[in-house]
Formats: structure tokens, sequence, C-alpha cells
């Protein structure tokens, strides 16, 4: 039984969430790794760097550059015959490729798996993590995605896998990539990141947003925010923690002006330590709170700031 | 052009939906039902776009139980010309969904079809990306804006590090991200008037779909609770905790 796994990679390496898509993969049984786009040498030399990877598949051509739907599926699709199981993990990319994939082999996908049981049985969350189903797939073939923050990432380095080019078959050419709009950002992304600090709805406008970056800058913290702030325009949509955006599971999370709705703890209960700063104190975010301040945040955000700064 | 939007009857955002005491699924008797809150911005997308003179009709399709057709009548009302009833009381998963969906884009060909990017009860969001898949149509999903001429779609997509814009041939599918549109309420003299609208009922056979489920739940558990905390009297305390008894900064 060998697993497939689709993965992502910057200039920095393999990315994070794809690393622990493979952690996941490894409780399945063997691991093969692909990488598609052009320009790949690098890519390929680190997922095979990958621990547990025993083979990087590369499919290198320049229509799979971007990892656009219609032709990635293609190449899953013809790539699936010697596999057990196709995964991803649940970014952007993974989301909108893997259920795709799964139409075409006519198999229910199973998204944003949070526990391997056994080669049939796995565990996600549902009603925004309100229930875990524990749900067990009928088809030959599983497709899945794998929630990152659920699974640790393998190490970046350790394994040295064979590499071997690819059968790429013919790619559709029904959708171009125009342009990337992406967040310049020194920080961690959110869902790599060690420390997080998200701000809501009591941030009341975008430019207030600031307060949270001296802070973040000592903590190395990513910055996020809730669907409230999102939805109010203080923030880009990519900045998004809850159900409907990114799940963390930070070590350290710092909630400031967020009250705590569903759709927010939905996306970063499993954090290890949950701070929360909010001046209302029946605020349900202080239920999940290991530690709860109290206060304005426009007077406790610079007292944080200055705090760190001293020590 | 026409324009099918898929919409689903799902447990209200608003309603905490707890874990049923024998483990067999979610309580959602009694709760209150409402649009899936992507599937209003699916309606209201196509609305626009029949305001502005790119799309001529709107049907609205939604599949599950009898009471659907009030979903379907909520499209209706926020100005959807028509809709179809997949009727079942059997569990539906979107693999199933998708081919329902395909036979009946099949029979009805329009040029566009737009969906939720998820629906907020089984969270799946696979439902879109698997039409397109079935019709051999393009994908944009994740959509924050679309702009349409001729038979070339431009989408805004929302991807982890920011957007992406690509292009797509027509027809096409679009699943809808928060930020495309803010969805208008009903007025009354419209709600009056999607009571008028004609809703066709037909059931999955019709459409030569076997919509048997392909995952099986065995059991649905409480996710683990977190312990409330301790509140802390000042910034300097917080940071003093984190510090040497969290140990986390």
């Amino acid at each position: 039984m060998t697993s497939l796994v689709l993965l992502e990679f910057d200039a920095a390496g393999i990315k994070q969430p794809s690393r622990s898509a493979v952690a996941a993969a490894q409780k399945l049984g063997e691991v093969h790794a692909l990488v598609a786009g052009s320009g790949l040498d690098a890519a390929a030399q680190a997922a095979a760097k990958l621990p547990g990877v025993t083979k990087v598949l590369v499919a290198d051509s320049p229509a799979l550059d971007h990892l656009l739907a219609e032709p990635t599926a293609a190449l899953l699709l013809a790539l699936a015959p010697a596999y057990s199981h196709l995964l991803a993990a649940t970014t952007a990319v993974g989301k909108n490729i893997m259920p795709r994939v799964a139409a075409m082999l006519d198999v229910q996908p199973i998204s944003d798996i949070a526990d391997v049981v056994d080669a049939d049985t796995f565990v996600r969350p549902i009603y925004a993590g309100n229930g875990l189903a524990t749900v067990k797939s009928a088809d030959a073939k599983k497709v899945i995605t794998v929630r990152a923050a659920s699974f640790d990432p393998v190490a970046a380095d350790g394994g040295n896998a064979p590499i071997e080019p690819a059968a790429i078959p013919d790619l559709p050419s029904v959708s171009k990539f125009v342009s990337a709009e992406l967040s310049k950002s020194e920080r961690p992304e959110l869902t790599a990141a060690r420390v997080v600090i998200s701000g809501g709805r009591g941030m009341q406008a975008g430019e207030n947003f600031k307060l949270l970056e001296p802070i973040a800058d000592k903590l190395g913290a990513a910055v996020g925010a809730s669907r409230a702030a999102v939805d109010a325009g203080f923030v880009p949509n990519d900045y998004q923690v809850g159900q409907t955006g990114k799940i963390v599971a930070p070590e350290l999370y710092v909630a400031v002006g967020i009250s705590g709705a569903i759709q927010h703890l939905a996306g970063m209960k499993d954090s290890k330590v949950i701070v929360a700063i909010n001046k209302d104190e029946e605020a349900p975010i202080f239920q999940v709170a290991d530690y709860g301040l109290v206060a304005d945040l426009f007077t406790a955000l610079p007292e944080l700031a200055a705090e760190l700064e001293r020590s | 052009m026409k324009i099918l939007v898929p919409v689903k009857r799902v447990v209200d955002y608003n309603v905490k939906v707890r874990v049923k005491a024998d483990g067999s699924g979610m309580e959602t008797a009694g709760v209150k039902m409402s649009m899936n809150p992507f599937d209003e911005i699916a309606v209201e997308e196509a609305v626009r776009l029949r305001e502005k003179g790119v799309a001529t009709e709107i049907i609205a399709v939604s599949l599950g139980v009898a009471q659907c057709a009030e979903t379907i009548r909520t499209a209706l009302a926020m100005g959807a010309d028509r809709g179809i009833l997949v009727e079942t009381d059997a569990e539906l998963q979107p693999l199933a969904v998708a081919k329902l969906l395909k036979a009946i884009a099949d029979k009805e060909q329009p040029k566009l079809i737009i969906l939720g990017k998820q629906a907020i009860d089984d969270d799946m969001s696979a439902t879109g990306q698997m039409l397109a898949a079935l019709l051999d149509w393009p994908q944009g999903t994740f959509a924050s804006k679309i702009t349409i001429e001729g038979d070339l779609m431009t989408v805004v997509r929302e991807v982890d590090g920011g957007l992406e814009t690509v292009t797509v041939n027509l027809p096409a599918i679009i699943t809808t991200d928060l930020r495309l549109n803010e969805p208008r309420y009903a007025s009354l003299p419209n709600i009056m008037k999607a009571r008028k609208k004609p809703i066709e009922t037909i059931k999955p056979a019709d459409l030569g779909v076997d919509p048997a489920p392909r995952l099986t739940t065995l059991r649905v558990s409480d996710p683990p609770k977190r312990k409330a905390g301790v509140k802390v009297g000042s910034v300097a305390e917080l940071v003093s905790k984190l510090r040497n008894e969290a140990k986390v900064i």
C-alpha cells in the first residue's frame, strides 16, 4: 500500500503543511512525493530529503506552474493507478485540486482529516470542530486532505529518496494563471508560526492592527484576525483564522479584541496556550483561554509591547 | 446566460450544535435551519450578474428533505427566477450531490454555476470542485471577484498568502469566498413575489443517479474540552505567567 503526497514548495523548501501531510501518509504505509511545475531541481532535492519519503516524482511542465486545478488534477489522475491513497494538505491548493481528482476517480474525498485510524478510517472535524466524526470510506482509493495543525510535520531533512520523472499526460488548458498578489511579510506564515497574535472587531480599524506589530516582532509571531475583522474590512482575508479561514495550532495564541465566536474558536482552539485580551469579561473567548486579561486593548497592547521590550 | 445556483439547507450559523449523547451524529432536531451562508453569497452574485445584464435566468437548486423548498424560496426571494428541488430523505454526500447537479446541468445547460465554497455543517469544501470535474469545466474556487467578458471569466481567488488571479473559459464553476459580495436581505414584496415563482420537484432516480453514500460515519465524539484558565490582573502578570509558568515566551 503506497500513498502519493502532492507537495507545495517555495524558495525556502517544502512548505510545512505539506510536511504534515507526509506525516499523515506515513501512518498508512510507504510514501511517495510529487512535485509539479517547472524548474523543479531545488524542490525535488528538498522533497528527497523528507524523512520517510521513498520516492520523489517530478512532473516538469510549465503547464503545471502555479498548480492550477485542471492540469494538476489531470496529472494526479494519471498517476493514481499506482497508489492506494492520494493526499495533500488542507490548503488553498489542496482544497482546490483534491476534490476534483476524487470526482474524476468516482471517489468521495475525505476532507481535512485530523487523525488516521486505519487505511479506510479517518477522523475529521465537522460543524466547525464541534464534533469529531470517525468516517470509514467504502472507496477502493482514498483522496484525502490533511489538517496540518493535527499532524506534527516531518523534518525538512534526514531522508535521501531517489528522484524520478513522472509521466505527464495531456494537460487541459482551460484556465490560465494571470497574477498573484501575495501579502509581503517578514513574519512567519500563519499556519507555520510558533506564536500567533490575532485581532478582532475590538481593534475598531485596520490601522490599529499596527499595535500588534511590535508584539509580533518581539515574539516572532504571525498576525491573524477573526472573521469579524475581515468582514469589517480591517485586514485581508488571508489573515482569517477560523472555520472558513486558516486552522492554526501554535504554541501560543494571543486573541486581542476577539469575542470568541464558534467560527473563530474552530480555527485556534487546538493551540497549546491561549491568551485572551478583551474588555468584556463575559466574552466567550475567556472560556477557552489559559490566561485572560480583562482590559482595554488600546492600553494593554502598548503596555504588553513595553513589557516584552523591557525583558 | 443561464446561471445555476445550488443552495444547501444547514443548521443556522448562530446555533451551537452539540454531539448526540449516543455519539451517532450531531443534535440537529428542532434547531433553526437556514441557507448555508456561502450559498447566500452565491445567490447574490448571480442576481448582481443579472442586474448587470450578463445573466438572463437564475435557477436555484436544493437537494435533500422536503423542507429544502424553504431554502429555495429564500433564493427566489433574493431574486432567483425558479427552483428545482431534488427531494430525498437519504443522506447526500458531496460526490452524490455533484452527480445530481451534473445531471441537472446537462438538462438546463447553464453557462455558469455558482456554489458556496463550503457548507458549514460537513465542512467538506468539495462539491464545486467535484461538479467542475464531472462536467469537465474549469473552476474558479474561493472567488473574491469575478469579471465576465464574452466567453472568458477573470476570477480573483483567495489563496493562502493573498490573492491569485486566473482566467477560465466559460462554461465554468465558481465557488464563493467571503468578500465576493454582501448578500441582500429579501424585501417583503420580493418575499411575496417569490411565493408565486415555480419550484419543480424531482427525485434522484429521475436523474439516473445512485446517491448512496461512500463514507459511513462510525461515531461522532466531542472535541477535547479546554479548561477555562485563570484571569490575570495586569500585563506584567500576564508576561510573567507566560514566561515562568507556561514557558512559551
